[in-house]
């Protein structure tokens, strides 16, 4: 845990203020350099350090990155973690996942707002503090959780929230807060083929310098190994893609990136990973450039994974010093050996949409995260156009084990299309929410026997955007062919209102969306409208067609994979679970759009009025 | 075509369309004479593929005709009543999301969001009106940017950046309250290097660009989307024996 | 059962029109069916109808109805429309779209009345009127399909007597609303 800086301290006045501006900025242009690519680095190391960015910064950016003061606003504008007016000097997210809900969240935002006398979103009037909510922070097995300045926060209670206000009103410095609030903890549950051997012997990589990257793909092929970011593609033809992808002349260089931007609502299994089982990940990242010939490599850690920033940079200097990152990697080990790669850690900024790889690749050139159009793929041109493989933490850290162990023990376990293992972030309501790894192939009830599950209603199977499953399906298989899924897995008994979980999940999808096409931008809030309209007991009939028919514009005319699948819940919902929907309906089938009698406060306010003919009912 | 033989085609409704490696299927449709709806797309102009507008089904899947390449012997849809369904609905997102006041809107009858409407037949906006607080920028001598009419193409960005060499505009933030923002530090159109003889002046699909001196030039009845319909005259190869003039004829009758 | 609901076979069908927040510009162009508006009247009779000056509302086959709503007694009238009406039609753009009094969205109502009756030029006695006999004013000017159901939907500022008269032929014979490009306009 860092603590960062010292919040107490951020934000002076004047003319010390611009120094230390252009101190930070300084630092961070020596850091990452200046091209224009860098930006969102920048602008992050700024927001770190003053609550927000700077006017002056963004003025210095602009001349420095050689980028426009436009391309600069758009970027703070479209990041939930960038803001051009300050935020608290404490700034407090709570995490709003449906399993924080169900832990309770919301009675703590409220204690919290009460103790520290602020309302969501806005900065209290002395600057001290924001609380505000953000997206699932993927703490989901030890929540309720929230961010304090990018860190994160764990297992918070009323006493815990108590505690934190008193905290914040004394201005205790990160540092000195208990060291027990930032606790995050594993719960590696049930280790399976890969999560068993925790040991980094950097054997894959020794195969890799003794046999050369043909060798060591073959066995990639051989294994089957499809990427475990829940789309599935065959890792071994990403690679040989790249691989056999021509260079751009005068950027001979190819790129690997990790996606450590794990947001899918209740998944949090790559955090595990890269706490624990760093090594591995990153010894794969090197498998695979030497594989497809890069030199290139990023880690792009999602912003609410701060935490772990000193710990991969740790990991990282350590691999250097060993000669396992930088010039001439494995030289003198073999065919395979020396080769040039290196990572670097990028930050994102809060934007689930950067999990999409093509995305994740704009945003690491410093742009908004708009997915980008296909063809072309980042396997001929992904990261400044240039031949890029993205692959997920858990495919990186497979390979790792596959180059070590080869093909044939990873197909050991799993289904002919779904080779090895799956590693799931179990959470709701379960005995034991943490890290189940399991063969492909496993069904649904196993796991939920495995967790302690009693008196499930359903399972939400791969995230917000995967599939509601009901207790007749929990025979039903993770795997490729049968449930596909990047690993979420969150529970939910019978004492449960699924309607919650559509809401938490619509109003997630409504923010979310990168605003990019029309049936996304409009659509998700169309949505979301919709089921806040039978939330509050408003909607006819009628209203359930329309969110129907506008669930499926989502699903077929969207841009990209956020907008294809942010509308499942509503779908998988009104076709499993109609009476959370029916039951709430008003009698009549057609209601209006707006509430008509709230329509009028306004004039009834301006004229003093409130006879009867100021009044409208709900029912004509 | 010098090679009849090497030339590959698709289908698109039942026809048969020619296209070259590389191309789109809206590419491919336009140079043939087939007209696909479409917003965000222009020719000349790299693919985009936010508007959604040019949905169509290839070979089972659902695309859009401006993004997806061409492949021989692929078979499109675009005119069949699903198809137009979802086009339809797009369109009233559109008009659903923004303030198109057509009976108050100077661009209306050269407005192309409003002709494609036209073309796929919708006759109201179904979902519940946002009605966006917008802002209305009157600060450049020549050109008006009215934020209530934008639909977020992004041309005027693509033309800015890619044609003019400037990069007067960018789109900001996201979901619902994305919007054009323009590179000032007053945020004013007039306090940018922008010009009405920039191409981003003039490829504003509906009315957020306007120029100053063209307001209502052309009487209704003679306005561009007056004289043909979109599906003559929306970017698309004119067909000799159309019973529409030309794009270019059109300008001559309305200037 | 009343009378009035009786269009039995062979009967006139019963039409009613209204403007709620319009400027009777459909209306007009109701009218400028022409020699069209005998045909009509063979095929029909009017209800409560600012054309034949009726008040009162009976059930009707058709409703046509011009304007958005932009204050209660509109709700109030769209309401009693649709409880009679076994068809309503949006007619014209307001209806439709909310169209031009929908602009004064973009203005704070409190903005619009202090304009209108505080500050505005020339008021004898400035102050927001509060006579209960008035109907308070919507927050938004809404389309009408936003209140109650709504059955066709005719665009056009307004929309001419030949879509018009499209319109009464797709009604009376009970099917969808197909017009020919050169009728459809939303302007």
């Amino acid at each position: 845990m860092s603590p960062g800086y010292d919040p107490a301290m951020a934000h002076g006045g004047g003319a010390a203020e611009s120094e230390r501006i252009e101190r930070v900025l300084r630092g961070s242009l020596a850091a990452l350099g200046q091209g224009p690519d860098t930006v969102l680095q920048h602008l992050i190391a700024q927001q770190q350090v003053f609550s927000h960015v700077p006017e002056p910064a963004i003025d210095r950016l602009v001349a420095a990155l050689g980028v426009t003061r436009a391309q600069i606003l758009a970027a703070i504008d479209f990041y939930a973690f960038l803001h051009l007016t300050p935020r608290g000097r404490f700034d407090i997210r709570v995490s709003d996942n449906i399993t924080d809900r169900m832990l309770g969240n919301a009675a703590l935002m409220t204690q919290l707002c009460a103790a520290l006398g602020v309302r969501p979103g806005e900065p209290r009037a002395d600057g001290r503090v924001t609380v505000d909510f953000t997206s699932c922070t993927g703490m989901c097995d030890q929540g309720p959780a929230a961010l304090v300045n990018g860190l994160a926060l764990t297992r918070l209670d009323a006493g815990r929230i108590r505690d934190i206000a008193a905290l914040v009103e004394a201005g205790t410095p990160l540092a000195h807060w208990p060291q027990g609030f930032f606790a995050v903890s594993n719960n590696v549950q049930r280790p399976g083929l890969l999560l068993a051997d925790l040991e980094a012997r950097e054997a894959g990589l020794a195969r890799l310098f003794a046999q050369g990257g043909p060798a060591v793909l073959a066995e990639v092929e051989r294994a089957g190994l499809r990427g475990r970011g829940g789309a599935g593609f065959t890792t071994a033809l990403k690679w040989r893609f790249c691989r056999e992808a021509p260079s751009e002349p005068g950027h001979p260089d190819k790129v690997i990136v990790c996606n450590a931007d794990e947001g899918e609502p209740g998944t949090f299994k790559d955090r595990v990973l890269l706490t624990a089982y760093a090594d591995l990940v990153f010894e794969g990242m090197t498998i695979a450039a030497g594989v497809v010939g890069a030199s290139t490599g990023f880690l792009y850690l999602r912003g609410e994974y701060r935490c772990l920033l000193d710990h991969l940079e740790a990991v990282l200097a350590r691999r250097r010093a060993r000669g396992l990152l930088g010039t001439g990697i494995g030289a003198g080990a073999g065919p395979g050996g020396g080769f040039d790669f290196d990572i670097r850690v990028h930050l994102g900024a809060g934007a689930y949409i950067c999990g999409e790889e093509s995305a994740l690749i704009e945003s690491l050139e410093g742009k908004r995260g708009i997915t980008r159009k296909r063809p072309p793929f980042p396997v001929t041109e992904g990261y400044l156009d240039r031949p890029t493989v993205v692959n997920n933490v858990e495919t990186f850290l497979a390979a790792a084990r596959i180059a070590e162990h080869g093909g044939y023990w990873f197909r050991s376990e799993g289904t002919d299309r779904s080779a090895g293992s799956k590693i799931l972030s179990v959470s709701g309501d379960c005995a034991r929410p943490g890290i189940y790894e399991v063969p492909f192939g496993t069904p649904v009830a196993e796991v939920l026997a495995d967790c302690g599950a009693r008196d499930t209603q359903c399972v939400q199977v791969s995230g917000a955007a995967g599939v509601t499953l009901t207790p007749d399906e929990f025979h039903r298989v993770l795997a490729f062919e049968d449930l596909p899924t990047a690993g979420s897995f969150m529970v939910f008994d019978r004492s449960r209102d699924l309607l919650e979980m559509v809401r938490n999940f619509a109003a997630f999808f409504a923010h979310e969306s990168c605003g990019f096409c029309t049936p996304c931008r409009v659509g998700g809030r169309l949505v979301q409208d919709l089921v806040e309209k039978v939330a509050a007991g408003a909607a006819g009939s009628h209203d359930l067609d329309e969110l129907h028919d506008i669930a499926q514009v989502l699903r077929r005319a969207s841009h990209c994979g956020l907008g294809h699948t942010a509308a499942n819940h509503v779908l998988n919902t009104l076709e499993k679970f109609p009476h959370i929907y029916r039951e709430r309906l008003r009698r009549t089938d057609y209601t209006p759009s707006f509430d008509l009698d709230a329509a009028l406060a306004e004039a009834r306010a301006l004229t003093h009025r409130d006879d009867a003919g100021s009044h409208l009912p709900a029912d004509a | 075509m010098s090679n009849e033989q090497a030339q590959s085609t698709f289908t698109l409704d039942g026809r048969r369309i020619p296209f070259e490696p590389g191309q789109t299927i809206m590419d491919a449709a336009l140079a043939a004479g087939v007209y696909i709806p479409h917003l965000c797309h222009k020719p000349g102009y790299a693919p985009h593929g936010s508007c959604r507008v040019c949905v169509v089904r290839a070979d089972g899947r659902e695309l859009s005709a401006c993004t997806a390449p061409a492949a021989a012997d692929m078979s499109v849809e675009s005119e069949v009543p699903d198809i137009r369904a979802l086009r339809v609905a797009v369109l009233q997102m559109l008009f659903a999301e923004g303030n198109h006041v057509c009976p108050a809107c100077e661009a209306s009858g050269n407005c192309t969001l409003q002709a494609v409407a036209y073309h796929c037949g919708m006759l109201t906006p179904r979902f519940p009106q946002r009605f966006p607080r917008r802002a209305v920028d009157a600060s450049h001598p020549d050109v008006i940017l009215d934020h209530n009419r934008c639909i977020l193409c992004e041309l005027c960005v693509r033309a800015s950046r890619d044609h003019d060499g400037k990069r007067v505009f960018a789109v900001s933030g996201r979901g619902i309250a994305s919007k054009l923002i323009v590179d000032a530090p007053s945020g004013q159109l007039g306090d940018t290097d922008f010009s009405a003889d920039d191409a981003a002046a003039r490829v504003c699909p509906v009315g957020a660009i306007l120029p100053r001196d063209a307001a209502f030039r052309a009487p209704i009845g003679r306005r561009r989307f007056d004289v043909a319909p979109v599906s003559r005259v929306g970017d698309v190869t004119p067909d000799p024996d159309a019973q529409w003039p030309a794009v270019d004829a059109l300008e001559e009758v309305t200037a | 059962m009343n009378a009035r609901n009786e269009p039995a076979a062979g009967g006139k069908v019963r039409v009613a029109t209204a403007s709620l927040a319009g400027c009777f510009g459909c209306h007009m162009s109701l009218l400028d069916i022409d020699e069209r508006i005998l045909d009509l009247v063979e095929l029909v009779e009017f209800d409560r109808t600012p054309l034949t000056d009726i008040k009162t509302l009976g059930p009707c086959d058709l409703g046509l109805i011009e304007g958005g709503v932009a204050n209660a007694e509109n709700v109030q009238v769209l309401r009693e429309f649709r409880r009679q009406c076994k068809v309503l039609v949006a007619l014209g753009a307001c209806a439709v779209t909310g169209g031009i009094p929908a602009m004064r969205n973009s203005v704070p109502l409190a903005e619009c009345l202090d304009e209108a009756f505080v500050h505005g030029m020339g008021l004898a006695n400035a102050g927001i009127p509060d006579d209960p006999e008035l109907p308070l004013l919507l927050s938004q000017v809404h389309p009408i399909h936003e209140v109650v159901q709504v059955d066709y939907f005719l665009p056009g500022c307004p929309p001419s007597a030949e879509a018009i008269w499209s319109l009464l032929t797709a009604v009376l014979e009970g099917r969808a609303l197909h017009l020919p490009l050169a009728q459809l306009h939303y302007d």
